[in-house]
């Protein structure tokens, strides 16, 4: 019989139970499957984040993988230097992965990242997506999307500017890969992490992660969130191999309304209809680009067992 | 072998010698002639670590605290304004208890722009938690390179070699080059294994209580405080393995002395070769070289002068604390009176990188003849003096 995901997942548990994420934390989520999938001979670099949080307050651990924090911008060239040190002293197979929330990527990161990145750094750098600083209470990033309310972009004038296109800000470094993923499709999130384990060289994730209280939405709704954003073609599940070629791994049948998935969330409460009309067609604009960019389109029908 | 190096060059001869396993930089005037050493050697292959070039010094100091924390024996170097920019990664280090080296060259921070050698900079990194000393001259560039890696890694905190920019990195001298048996005989090879991931999963440097923060912070203050402890230790090995001498405080006719100078970096070198002339003309004056600023070697400061008819201390200050004064003065006058010294302890400030001419000097110590005791309201300013 083959084995669920969720059944593997009990297997090779990583995260204990305890931890002080939110409840509905698409984060922890996401670090709960990476971190099994990578296993023990990793280390994990933590920049300031919620995660510096539910990693555990010191002497306590939430990972049973080891875990090194650093300050905020600091990531991408902590991972960097710790790899480097760990091929120096003979363990070139111990894998560096950096975790960084949306401030630690597109704002305060950005330079270091794309220092590493344009040096082909042997790391794997994850951005978990809540698309605002979460830790320090909901204020906006370069990754809040457009017309959402954040506590330095509140109502009635909210976030003015559109969200950042940090794919193809990667993709312009021309690193060996690139991937998109999210919760509510952990087997595509576990496969491409098996497959970037098995690239050399900088490799960037792109994880799509709701946050109930700084979205205002349903602790239970994430992953329906998370499922949605894909359906809508916001967040398209894709990869980017060399930094040009580009593949789409999924392919939403029916197209769910944004409208629909922004009516779920208290932080687009302020939204007019012009503003849901602006993103949708901005939405379908990048939609129709990424599938003129892309060369094919991959069903991989492991992924969704 | 005698070879005639830079200051930079020798830093880089150094970092050779002490086979660092990662070196990460970024370039900036002054410091430019050591990391393009490093980067030659590197080329050539008869510098074996890693040579890596960053993006900006604060990835530079991020990068290191990545290889140090993987056992890794790292460093880099800076100036000014790259320093500066190194800041939060600087405590970060500290913090994190690694044991990691750096060089800084000395040079003004702006605005507006200035490339001359203001101490400024790595005075403003005092509170960062790092060793610092300050060199006099290219063979002690090259000697405190070697100790501090030794001191880092005994201690486990971070050590920054200072000196003067241009005044000392670009100027050359003959230096005595040890071969690498003599200097592995000092510093022992660095490890071979790392240090993650650990047997047992580890959660290194994560949020904490302030109750477990000061009880890091004490800790750290008392492996501080045994630096000058181990420094004194080291002379003797030192000086049985290099012939010759490191000392971590010189001093200079202390015995008849009746006015001192405390200087630390390169004026200190002008004041000691300016000293005989001094003697002649202006009567009874000493030097102090002050070489470790960090941890401040207040009693061992002390002890020079107790049982001295030093009544006068003059402290010569590249640097400044707008609204303070110079901080060498500052820590000199504090350390002392703490330990009961009676004399008084006067400012001749050179801020701004200031060039000191024994002539200067001479003037200096003509003025400080007039100053009756708590009388200087402000510090002599070199500039009056030009
Ligand atoms: C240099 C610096 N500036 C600001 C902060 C304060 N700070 C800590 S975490 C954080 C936001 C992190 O946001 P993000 O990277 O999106 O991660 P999230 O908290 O959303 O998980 C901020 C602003 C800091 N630690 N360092
Ligand atoms: S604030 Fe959001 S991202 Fe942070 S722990 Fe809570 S749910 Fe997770």
């Amino acid at each position: 019989m083959k084995k669920t995901i969720l059944s593997q997942l009990e297997l090779d548990e990583k995260l204990f139970s305890g931890h002080s994420a939110c409840p509905g934390c698409a984060a922890v989520l996401t670090v709960r499957h990476i971190a099994r999938t990578l296993g023990e001979d990793t280390v994990l670099v933590i920049t300031a984040s919620c995660w510096s949080v539910i990693a555990g307050a010191g002497p306590l651990r939430a990972l049973d993988i080891s875990v090194v924090h650093c300050p905020f911008p600091s990531g991408a060239a902590v991972a960097s230097g710790l790899k480097k040190g760990l091929q120096r002293l003979g363990s070139p197979e111990t894998r560096v992965v950096l975790l960084a929330g949306d401030g630690g990527t597109f704002d305060i990161g950005l330079q270091g990242l794309s220092g590493a990145a344009e040096r082909n750094e042997d790391i794997i750098f994850i951005c978990y997506d809540n698309e605002a600083y979460m830790n320090t209470g909901m204020q906006r990033s370069s990754a809040t999307p457009y017309a959402s309310y954040s506590t330095t972009t509140p109502a009635p004038l909210v976030n003015k500017n559109p969200k950042k296109d940090i794919v193809h800000i990667m993709a312009a470094h021309h690193v060996p890969y690139i991937a998109t993923a999210t919760i509510a499709y952990p087997s595509d999130l576990v496969a491409k992490i098996k497959k970037a384990m098995e690239i050399r060289g900088f490799r960037f994730f792109h994880i799509f992660s709701p946050c109930p209280p700084g979205w205002g939405s349903e602790s239970h709704k994430s992953i329906e969130l998370s499922r949605m954003a894909v359906e809508t073609r916001l967040f398209p599940l894709m990869e980017v191999i060399g930094g040009r070629e580009v593949v789409l791994n999924y392919l939403p049948e029916k197209y769910t309304p944004v409208e629909d998935y922004l009516r779920l969330q208290g932080r687009f409460s302020s939204l007019e209809p012009g503003h849901v009309m602006m993103i949708q067609e901005n939405l379908e604009r990048n939609w129709d680009y990424l599938q003129r960019a892309s060369k094919r389109y991959r069903y991989e029908d492991e992924y969704w067992s | 072998m005698q070879m005639l190096l830079s200051g930079n060059q020798a830093a880089a001869w150094a970092v050779k010698l002490a086979r660092v396993q990662v070196v990460s930089a970024y370039p900036i005037t002054p410091q430019t002639s050591l990391i393009e050493t490093l980067a030659q050697m590197w080329a050539e292959g008869t510098f074996a670590g890693d040579f890596v070039v960053v993006e900006s010094e604060y990835s530079a100091m991020s990068y290191l605290i990545g290889a140090a924390s993987a056992g890794a024996r790292s460093f880099t170097a800076s100036a000014s304004h790259g320093l500066a920019y190194m800041h939060e990664l600087l405590h970060w280090a500290a913090g994190a208890r690694l044991p990691l080296v750096m060089v800084n060259v000395n040079r003004a921070i702006g605005a507006p722009w200035c490339l001359e050698p203001d101490q400024g900079d790595s005075l403003s990194q005092r509170d960062t938690g790092w060793i610092q000393f300050y060199c006099s001259s290219v063979q002690e560039i090259l000697d405190t390179v070697l100790v501090a890696f030794y001191v880092a890694e005994t201690t486990r905190i971070p050590c920054m070699v200072i000196y003067d920019g241009f005044a000392l990195s670009h100027i050359y001298e003959i230096l005595d080059l040890p071969d690498q048996e003599r200097v592995d005989e000092f510093l022992p090879p660095p490890p071979g294994e790392p240090a993650l991931p650990a047997p047992e999963p580890v959660n290194l440097q994560p949020l904490v209580t302030s109750q477990v923060m000061t009880t890091l912070a004490r800790s750290r203050h008392r492996a501080m405080k045994t630096v000058p402890r181990l420094l004194g230790e080291l002379e003797t090995s030192f000086q049985k393995v290099f012939a010759r001498s490191f000392t971590f405080l010189e001093s200079f006719g202390l015995a008849q002395a009746e006015t001192v100078l405390i200087a630390a970096g390169a004026p200190a070198q002008t004041v000691q070769s300016a000293l005989p002339d001094l003697n002649r003309k202006r009567g009874k004056v000493g030097l102090i070289r002050l070489k470790l600023f960090r941890p401040f070697p207040g009693a061992e400061l002390y002890q020079l002068l107790e049982n001295t008819a030093v009544e006068q201390i003059i402290v010569l200050d590249r640097n400044l604390s707008a609204g303070a004064g110079g901080i060498f003065a500052q820590e000199i006058r504090s350390a002392l009176q703490q330990h009961g010294f009676q004399g008084k302890v006067l400012e001749f400030n050179l801020a701004g990188g200031l060039d000191l001419t024994p002539a200067m000097l001479e003037r200096g110590l003509a003025y400080f003849e007039q100053v009756s005791p708590g009388e200087q309201k402000e510090p002599l300013w070199g500039g009056d003096l030009l």
